[in-house]
């Protein structure tokens, strides 16, 4: 394991102390790992030799405050996570997060993001160098929380590799592409980007307004294309949406107060609309990326719920492992079994859906091919169906996670953001992982 | 025994005694008297020595066996004075005297019995000659008569067989002349009706005319016989086929009709046809009585009908049958038991339908009465026709009804609880008279489990009936074992113990969540409904089972500490709504009361906010309410007053400057600093963590909730300075008056401490108010 901390964070000794509480023997398996991850060439190797123990996990410390996190969604190579921090005090910052898997190792960057403090961040599918970023615009009595689309310095991208020495304290800048004006519809809750088009299109939530912008001249200027808003009684307001990969990306589902509903983009119509979807407050979405209807959704009831937009009458299945809010969850891209929950009880979930996943239950191998894993194959068989179950229970952080998600590139690998602005970045436990892939 | 002495020798003198018969005499009499003596056993010394003294052989003893007279006198005059000598002389002679005038009169009055003894004889003798003479006159006359008779016998031998040979020809006319007139006599019976007669006679005459059938006059008979018959068969039949006159004349008829030689087969048929006949009289009846309408007669009468008509016929059916057909061998019974089996059925769905009907009833004792009754009409039958298997088919009804009935009960028990569940809901919806409390939870509660209670005893009692000795039905195995563990033990008890839990347990999940759909204090009110079951009554009413029923069954049965825990559970998850919900409501106040104010443009804060003295409130309203049902709980240990305690993190940090208008760029990381150090120090607070069932731990979940929402909420805004300043009043406000409910004071504290240094962190010009000032304008809210 290795550990970053910024030197006024935490003390080393008080931070030893912490990690030995949160994970005990921590420092043993870090020497242990560290050799391993040298010795062992090959993944093979790995699979017949310590195919129950797992990584142990990397944390990485911000100085501020966070909430936004995101994969860099573009890049499909490397391990790039984009944290954006907030503070009320001080420049604001963008985190880039490089994860050497190989080493175990953690390469940082860091941008300013001196508009204010991030409240949303969210990549560009198509465009590598390109983010989204709902910031706070504090004036003297009020606040707005307003959305722009930003560019990293040429010299961050991927490919031109820097050594991460310690220039990073010399921060770079952000260059603003254009705002995503929002001074008529009030204060943006989320951006999303269209996920497969070439990066043109952007819905993003301000309010009870659902607006839809087209990126023209190298995304430079941000035109309104088309805009919806719910109309009602009471404070309507959008608390997050997300853009479904399905449909030829002509769906968009937005969660505001208990409903979770879904808009055709052509038409900026509502298609549907599940009443009530949660107890309290819908904090999340994310759409399956394989199977086209279904949808999960969290909230401040401590629930996931696992939907069939065809029927939304009723939850296909629901998740009750948190014990506070559940502010994230997100669906594995490859697999999408996998679901991780990020919650204000400071911990992590990463379930395991066999019964909702778009893989089919069991693979159709030959016995010959069983022979290596003869030991187990059987007992599994013998005891489907498969039991939907909780794989990993992650208590590295020791405030609320208000984000989770996957990386881009690795689907077995994936990062969580906590208030006191701890990431940790996890992996699928090898086990479950070779199962899956065997 | 001086007479007998001096018996023997009446001749001798007083003064001279004969040396020799003198002699001879003792010793003849001695061996006589010895072998008397021998004879009776005793011994001669003994016998001799009673009554002479010591000594037996002193020869000087007078009366002595051994006296000898010289001694006796040289005894006496060697030692005796003259003058007693002379005395016993004359002592002697006046004895002597005596004895010799005794002898005389003796043989004076024997003498004239010689005499007449003597007389007698000789008369005998002269009879006796008499006698002989007339013997020998009978003897001769005893051999004449003899010999006359002898004459006479010959004389009549030969008329003696004569008339033997009449008499045997007599009898056989007499039979011919019976053959002879048996056409005649037999129409005659016809005629009258004597059927039975005729039979007879047929039946007497029939063999004979077989034999003889080769002579032509007997042929003759025979076929005028076998005509009269044949009509007499004809009428049997007819009058058996009009049948009216009921089962024994029936019976009657085809035993005639039998005798006849009918074929058995045939009548076997038609006497079940017949019977069937009737039976299904009895049925229709029955079946009329059943009605579209609610049935009038009661299903004891119905049954008690049934039994006397159907069942009585059935059996009256059967034992003619098989006395008649007893010859038809086991073709013959098995047709029976069909017959039976067949009837049976009908009627036995005519019984279930009625036993249907009252299935929605309550009134157990009848139906149970009804039932014995029915069971017990089919006994007789089904001992009549174990073939048939009647009784067990009517055991199997009996078996069916008791379940509906335990079935019945079940719904019935839970149709009461939700009815109870009802009542509650009224209560606690019911307006509250101003200063006057409506029924109390307490007594709520106690009004539910007494209620309920008194239902589950109410239909134990009510099943009980089924397994009462008196009962016929009652020894079977069903009810000496399933009825008891598995009906009543595990279907009605524990089936409804389950149930109540599920319904409760259905309260925690209800779909709207919002929490109006239940009323909060019902379901604090099951929860500790749930757990008096978990500690006391499922035990109680589990033994009261066991008592009442006396299960015998080795069937396994759900053990009590299953059952206790799942209460437990049901009783756990209650509790765990109740506080999620009432948390709820508190959330949902503070989340308003934060989302909706303007945090930035908000003015010196003067006053604790209304909604911080509503949450206290209504704080103490639920502690009210659990402390109802609920006991305390244990609290942790009280260091001090902790109104007292003054801001840990914030107020300590703002003592030593750092929150300077100058502050440093570490300012805020200290604060962060502080709190994860004092994070390590505490547990991570599981906010929707189970309770405990006591008020503290129901209390502390619910503050939990609250205040976790507020720091969530909080995170969420940005603060100007008196915004942050009014969230330091506000924390102030709540720890003064929330500690007190909480296990954990430390808990409060904590987090109360996170929503300041939070607010804090979330205010670009975190300057905060003093201390003093703080609980100054908290002591005057």
């Amino acid at each position: 394991m290795e550990v970053w901390y910024p030197s006024r964070k935490v003390g080393p000794k008080n931070f030893r102390q912490r990690m030995e509480r949160v994970c005990p023997g921590a420092r043993e398996s870090t020497h242990d790992n560290k050799r391993q991850s040298h010795s062992l060439g090959t993944d093979l190797r790995r699979l017949s030799g310590r195919s129950m123990e797992d990584d142990a996990p990397v944390i990485y410390g911000l100085e501020f405050q966070a909430r936004a996190l995101t994969p860099q969604t573009a890049e499909t190579d490397a391990i790039r996570f984009l944290v954006g921090t907030q503070s009320l005090k001080y420049d604001n910052q963008i985190h880039i997060i490089d994860f050497d898997d190989e080493n175990n190792i953690i390469n940082k960057n860091v941008l300013l993001h001196q508009v204010g403090e991030i409240w949303h961040i969210s990549a560009s599918p198509a465009d590598r160098g390109v983010l989204a970023t709902c910031y706070n615009n504090t004036s003297d009595s009020k606040v707005l929380t307003c959305a722009a689309v930003w560019r990293m310095p040429k010299e961050l991208e991927p490919g031109s590799h820097e050594s991460p020495d310690d220039s990073s304290s010399t921060a770079h800048t952000l260059e603003l592409l254009c705002h995503l004006d929002n001074t008529a519809h009030g204060s943006m809750a989320c951006v999303s980007w269209e996920p497969t088009g070439d990066g043109k299109k952007v819905i993003s939530l301000a309010d009870n307004h659902i607006l839809l912008w087209d990126l023209q001249e190298s995304s430079s200027q941000a035109v309104l294309a088309s805009s919806a808003s719910l109309e009602g009684k009471g404070q309507l307001k959008f608390t997050s949406g997300r853009w479904s990969p399905h449909h030829n990306c002509t769906q968009v589902a937005t969660a505001n107060d208990t409903a979770v509903r879904g808009w055709d983009t052509r038409s900026m119509s509502q298609i549907y609309c599940i009443e009530n979807a949660h107890g309290q407050l819908v904090r999340d979405l994310d759409f399956n990326p394989n199977k086209q209807y279904y949808l999960a959704s969290c909230g401040d009831d401590c629930k996931v719920k696992f939907w069939d937009t065809r029927n939304v009458t009723e939850p296909v299945k629901t998740l009750e492992e948190h014990s506070h809010w559940v502010w994230s969850v997100r669906y594995n891209h490859s697999h999408d079994q996998l679901v991780l929950t990020g919650s204000s009880d400071s911990r992590v979930i990463l379930s395991n859906m066999v019964s909702i996943s778009s893989e089919p239950f069991g693979h159709l191998v030959d016995d010959d091919d069983l022979s290596d894993q003869e030991e187990r194959r059987p007992e599994e068989k013998s005891q489907e169906p498969p039991q939907d179950s909780v794989i990993a229970t992650y208590e590295e952080h020791e405030d609320s996670v208000y984000a989770v998600d996957w990386s881009s590139a690795d689907p077995w690998l994936f990062a969580s953001l906590s208030y006191d602005g701890r990431l940790v970045i996890n992996r699928v436990p090898r086990a479950l992982k070779y199962h899956i892939l065997l | 025994m001086a007479a007998v002495a001096a018996g023997p020798g009446p001749g001798s003198g007083p003064g001279d005694s004969p040396e020799g018969p003198e002699a001879e005499a003792p010793e003849r009499r001695r061996k006589a008297h010895g072998m008397l003596k021998l004879y009776y056993g005793l011994s001669e010394g003994e016998a001799a020595g009673r009554p002479a003294g010591p000594d037996p052989l002193d020869p000087t003893d007078l009366n002595g066996a051994h006296f000898d007279p010289e001694v006796y006198l040289d005894k006496l005059r060697r030692e005796c004075p003259l003058a007693q000598l002379m005395d016993s002389e004359t002592d002697m002679v006046r004895q002597i005297r005596a004895l010799d005038s005794d002898m005389q009169t003796l043989v004076y009055e024997n003498y004239n019995k010689f005499i007449s003894a003597t007389d007698t004889i000789r008369k005998m003798k002269n009879d006796f000659r008499k006698m002989e003479d007339e013997m020998d006159r009978l003897a001769t006359n005893m051999a004449v008569i003899t010999d006359f008779s002898a004459r006479i016998s010959a004389t009549l031998q030969d008329r003696h067989e004569r008339i033997t040979k009449l008499a045997g020809v007599h009898a056989l006319l007499r039979k011919l002349q019976f053959l002879f007139e048996l056409p005649s006599r037999l129409t005659k019976c016809v005629e009258l009706g004597a059927y039975g007669q005729a039979v007879r006679y047929q039946g007497r005459a029939r063999a004979v005319l077989q034999q003889y059938q080769h002579l032509p006059s007997f042929r003759a008979i025979q076929d005028d016989c076998q005509v009269i018959t044949a009509r007499l068969a004809q009428q049997l039949r007819q009058r058996f086929r009009e049948g009216g006159s009921g089962a024994p004349e029936q019976a009657e008829c085809v035993e005639l009709l039998l005798a006849l030689g009918e074929p058995a087969e045939e009548l076997c048929e038609e006497f079940l046809a017949h019977a069937r006949g009737r039976l299904e009289e009895e049925l229709r009846s029955l079946e009329a009585e059943l009605g579209p309408s609610p049935p009038a007669p009661d299903v004891l009468e119905f049954t008690d009908r049934g039994g006397s008509g159907f069942v009585g016929g059935l059996c009256q059916v059967a034992a003619a049958y098989q006395e008649l057909f007893a010859a038809q061998g086991p073709a013959g019974a098995e047709r029976l038991a069909a017959f039976a089996r067949e009837l049976g059925g009908r009627y036995f769905a005519l019984v279930e339908r009625r036993l249907a009907q009252e299935q929605g009833g309550g009134d157990n004792s009848l139906l149970v009465r009804a039932l014995d009754r029915f069971h017990r009409r089919l006994r007789a039958p089904g001992a009549l026709l174990a073939a048939a298997g009647l009784a067990e088919a009517a055991t199997e009804i009996v078996e069916r009804v008791a379940r509906e009935r335990l079935g019945h009960h079940l719904q019935g028990l839970r149709a009461a609880f939700l009815g109870c569940l009802t009542d509650v809901r009224q209560a606690l919806a019911a307006p509250r008279l101003a200063g006057k409390e409506g029924p109390g939870l307490a007594e709520l509660l106690a009004n539910v489990a007494s209620s309920i209670l008194s239902h589950i005893k109410a239909s134990l009692a009510a099943v009980h009936l089924f397994t009462a000795k008196e009962v016929s039905f009652s020894n079977k195995p069903y009810f000496r074992g399933e009825f008891c563990s598995q009906g009543v033990r595990e279907g009605l008890i524990v089936g409804f113990i389950r149930s109540m839990c599920q319904t409760a347990q259905s309260f925690c999940d209800s779909p709207g969540e919002k929490g109006g759909a239940t009323p909060p204090a019902l379901l604090l009110l099951l929860s500790r409904l749930c757990l008096d079951y978990e500690t006391a009554t499922i035990s109680y009413v589990l033994t009261l089972t066991d008592e009442q029923f006396l299960v015998q069954d080795q069937s396994p049965v759900t053990p009590v500490s299953t059952l206790c825990a799942e209460a437990r559970e049901t009783a756990r998850r209650l509790l765990t709504h109740y506080v999620k919900v009432q948390g709820l409501v508190i959330s949902q106040m503070l989340r308003k009361s934060v989302e909706t104010r303007d945090w930035l443009s908000t003015l010196e804060p003067r006053n604790v906010r209304a909604v911080m003295k509503r949450v206290v409130e209504d704080t103490t309203a639920i502690d009210v309410q659990v402390g109802l049902l609920y006991e305390e709980g244990v609290r942790k240990a009280q260091s001090s007053d902790s109104s007292k305690r003054t801001f840990s993190v914030y107020s300590s940090s703002r003592q030593q400057g750092r929150y300077a208008p100058s502050y440093t760029p570490s300012a805020p990381m200290d604060t962060n600093l502080l709190s994860n150090i004092q994070k390590l120090f505490s547990e991570r607070i599981d906010v929707f963590s189970p309770v405990e069932f006591n008020k503290v731990s129901v209390l502390t979940g619910i503050i939990k909730i609250s205040l976790k929402t507020l720091l969530e909420c909080v995170r969420l805004r940005t603060f100007g300075r008196f915004g942050l300043q009014q969230v330091q009043v506000d924390c102030h406000f709540l720890q003064l008056y929330l500690w007190r409910f909480v296990a954990d004071e430390e808990l409060v504290h904590l987090l109360l401490d996170e929503v300041v240094a939070s607010a804090a962190l979330r205010c670009p010009d975190p300057v905060p108010m003093e201390p003093s000032v703080v609980e100054v304008i908290c002591e005057r809210g």
